[in-house]
């Protein structure tokens, strides 16, 4: 369902999920050229949880990412010319090319630490929502990791200082791993997870946790803004597990793109590769969401596909401008590593 | 100048720095160990209780907490109380805390203090008796300040709660009841400054810590031998003062480094490298470290004296680069 928001909220969220998908799908090709080295993660896939999620959050709160942070600093604003420079390594980066993809961070949107560890923000977040608490300012923090991060002992010692100090954080754990590499499709959602439902282990804290489809924009609207509006009240930590089917590119240890992301897909993937053609069918949450748009006419495909090539030519010349960017002076290592 | 027990002054500090910043925060411990003086720590709960929280017995969650906390402008100091507990809390203060500004490109700064107690405390055994500030000294990113005085610590607690990085603030239990000089408005002690805590002029003894005051012991039974030894006590590891050292090697020739930390790359490792690598003209005889054994510390009182940087193995390794 489409979140209960006005047409121009509605367009909004689609045009962020395309900057997302536009952005990652012009990735992966620049690290097949060697652009950049190092691994690096994809959030193709979860748009439909974090565009609409990130959008019920305040200017100033404090927001925690770990590997698949590109969608989250989009959703949020950061600008992708930054985000490509940072990737690969350059001097106009977010960060100045000192963090790259695991370590992007957009201060001034509430990202101020992004770990490559993936519980190591867990504990973290638990530090600015104390820190919110003890300066009474209202702002609430938001932990987003995957599934996976529920494996290290960082999650549940947290999990237990958070709710004990009842503070102010929301835990959204987005699961991918439905039908991943390496996870079993049978009763267990996770091959790694003595825990199941993922949910028992927040649970055993006290703190509310639920699980929902991730790839329902309007359904994860709903239940975030709900659950940041309990937090904000003084409730404590809330867990949500926003549950989505992985993406075919993601299912190699390299990422890959099927098939270009084009609006025509939402009605037509006939032109996807036979093997990925029921994830663009059925699983893909930028379609998905593109078509519940048209059903409900808040906007018509042609309206879409001008948002959409709007946001692809942004790309084009973020791409451009992160390739024209120079690299820092090998000097610049020596530098800034304390205040 | 007034005299003053070593724990008084470290609560002097603390109370005037919960006193003048409401940005700092208390996380977990007493700051005094088991000592008999704990009750001390009331006295705090009493006046700034809202800014203290005692976390549940999970070290990498509170040190994660205290770091995060400083990422949103509080400056925490975090008690981890028992040095060995650190390694619980390794991936919040190695991986996180010492990065977090490098590589965030200078936009995140860390104010935040983890202090521990190092070292041989009297059958404290392998896993009580740990001295982590050499394998942190090896990790880009963190300060560290390492106490030996009353004057120092309350100095140096200040300065650390001062800084914008992460700092590790390793004291040791023995020095708790150590009675020394306070001078009247003392000052905050700044980092990366050494002090000669006794001059000389045959051999430069370098010692951190508790080891300061075994120096100073050695020192003294040595000037009955004639044998006039001077002292220097870094201070803080990170920034350090190599200056104040040369200046010293520069006059004596010959260099002793006692401390607590094993001894394979330990701190006297480092120290050792580092006098060599920019005085080894000056150098008359090889430099001599006197650690603690390479051995995991054993409980039963004979043993764990046995592996210390003991008063007799300093007089040893004095008379050694002497000869």
């Amino acid at each position: 369902m489409l979140p209960k928001l006005p047409r121009e909220a509605l367009l909004d969220l689609c045009r962020r999920m395309f900057v997302i998908r536009h952005f990652e799908e012009n990735l992966v090709p620049l690290h097949d050229k060697g652009v950049f080295g190092g691994h690096y993660h994809l959030y193709v896939g979860q748009e439909g949880t974090g565009v609409p999620a990130i959008s019920c959050l305040r200017a100033d709160d404090y927001l925690f990412t770990t590997h698949r942070n590109h969608g989250h600093l989009l959703a949020r604003g950061a600008e992708p010319k930054k985000l490509f420079a940072e990737i690969l390594g350059r001097a106009d980066g977010l960060n100045k090319g000192k963090g790259g993809s695991f370590h992007s961070v957009a201060p001034s949107l509430g990202f101020l630490h992004s770990s490559g560890v993936v519980a190591g923000i867990i504990p973290l977040s638990t530090g600015t929502a104390y820190a919110s608490k003890a300066q009474k300012n209202g702002r609430i923090t938001v932990c987003l990791f995957g599934d996976g991060s529920l494996e290290e002992g960082a999650a549940p010692e947290s999990f237990n200082l958070a709710s004990l100090l009842k503070l102010p954080v929301l835990f959204l754990c987005e699961n991918n791993g439905k039908y991943g590499a390496g996870r079993a499709v049978a009763a267990a959602q996770s091959s790694t997870m003595a825990a199941y439902p993922l949910t028992d282990l927040p649970k055993a804290y006290k703190i509310p946790a639920q699980q929902i489809d991730g790839m329902d924009a309007g359904l994860v609207h709903a239940t975030i803004s709900e659950a940041v509006q309990k937090i904000r009240a003084g409730e404590g930590p809330q867990f949500i597990e926003a549950q989505t089917v992985r993406f075919p590119g993601s299912e190699t240890n390299w990422p890959t793109v099927p098939k270009q992301t084009d609006t025509s897909l939402a009605w037509d993937v006939s032109s996807v590769p036979e093997k990925a053609r029921d994830w663009y069918r059925s699983c893909d949450p930028v379609l998905i969401y593109i078509r519940e748009l048209v059903e409900a006419e808040q906007a018509s495909r042609d309206e879409i596909a001008a948002v959409e090539a709007k946001v692809k030519a942004e790309i084009a010349a973020a791409v451009d401008f992160a390739l024209q960017s120079p690299y820092p002076k090998p000097e610049e290592a020596e530098k800034a590593f304390f205040a | 100048m007034r005299e003053i027990a070593y724990y008084e002054a470290k609560f002097e500090a603390l109370e005037e720095i919960m006193a003048a910043d409401e940005r700092v925060h208390l996380i977990n411990g007493t700051f005094l160990s088991l000592s008999p003086h704990r009750h001390v720590y009331q006295n705090l709960k009493n006046k700034y209780g809202a800014r203290m929280i005692a976390p549940p017995i999970s070290e990498l969650s509170f040190c994660g907490l205290a770091t995060g906390a400083a990422m949103a402008g509080l400056r925490p100091i975090v008690d981890l109380s028992t040095g060995s507990f650190i390694y619980e809390a390794w991936p919040q203060v190695a991986n996180e805390a010492a990065n977090a500004f490098s590589m965030s490109g200078g936009q995140t700064k860390v104010p935040v203090v983890f202090h521990l107690f190092h070292g041989l405390r009297g059958g404290g055994a392998a896993q009580h008796s740990g001295s982590p500030q050499a394998m942190l000294w090896n990790v880009p990113g963190l300060e560290i300040a390492i106490p030996s005085s009353p004057r120092d610590v309350k100095g140096l607690l200040k300065t650390a709660v001062a800084s914008d990085n992460p700092t590790i603030f390793v004291d040791h239990t023995r020095l708790l009841d150590l009675r020394g000089e306070m001078p009247d408005n003392d000052k905050p002690i700044p980092f990366g400054a050494a002090d000669v805590k006794r001059p000389g002029s045959d051999a430069t003894l370098i010692a951190t810590s508790y080891t300061v005051q075994v120096a100073l012991q050695a020192a003294a039974t040595l000037a009955k031998e004639k044998i006039s030894v001077e002292v220097i006590d870094p201070r803080t590891l990170v920034p350090f003062d190599l200056a104040t050292i040369l200046a010293s090697v520069e006059k004596t020739h010959r260099v002793v480094i006692a401390d607590e930390t094993h001894q394979s790359c330990g701190v006297g490792a480092e120290i050792a490298a580092r006098i060599a690598e920019s005085g080894f003209d000056k150098l008359k005889a090889p430099i001599r470290r006197v650690s603690t054994l390479d051995v995991p510390v054993p409980y039963s009182p004979p043993l764990e004296a046995h592996i210390g940087p003991s008063e007799s193995r300093i007089i040893d390794a004095v008379k050694a680069v002497l000869r």
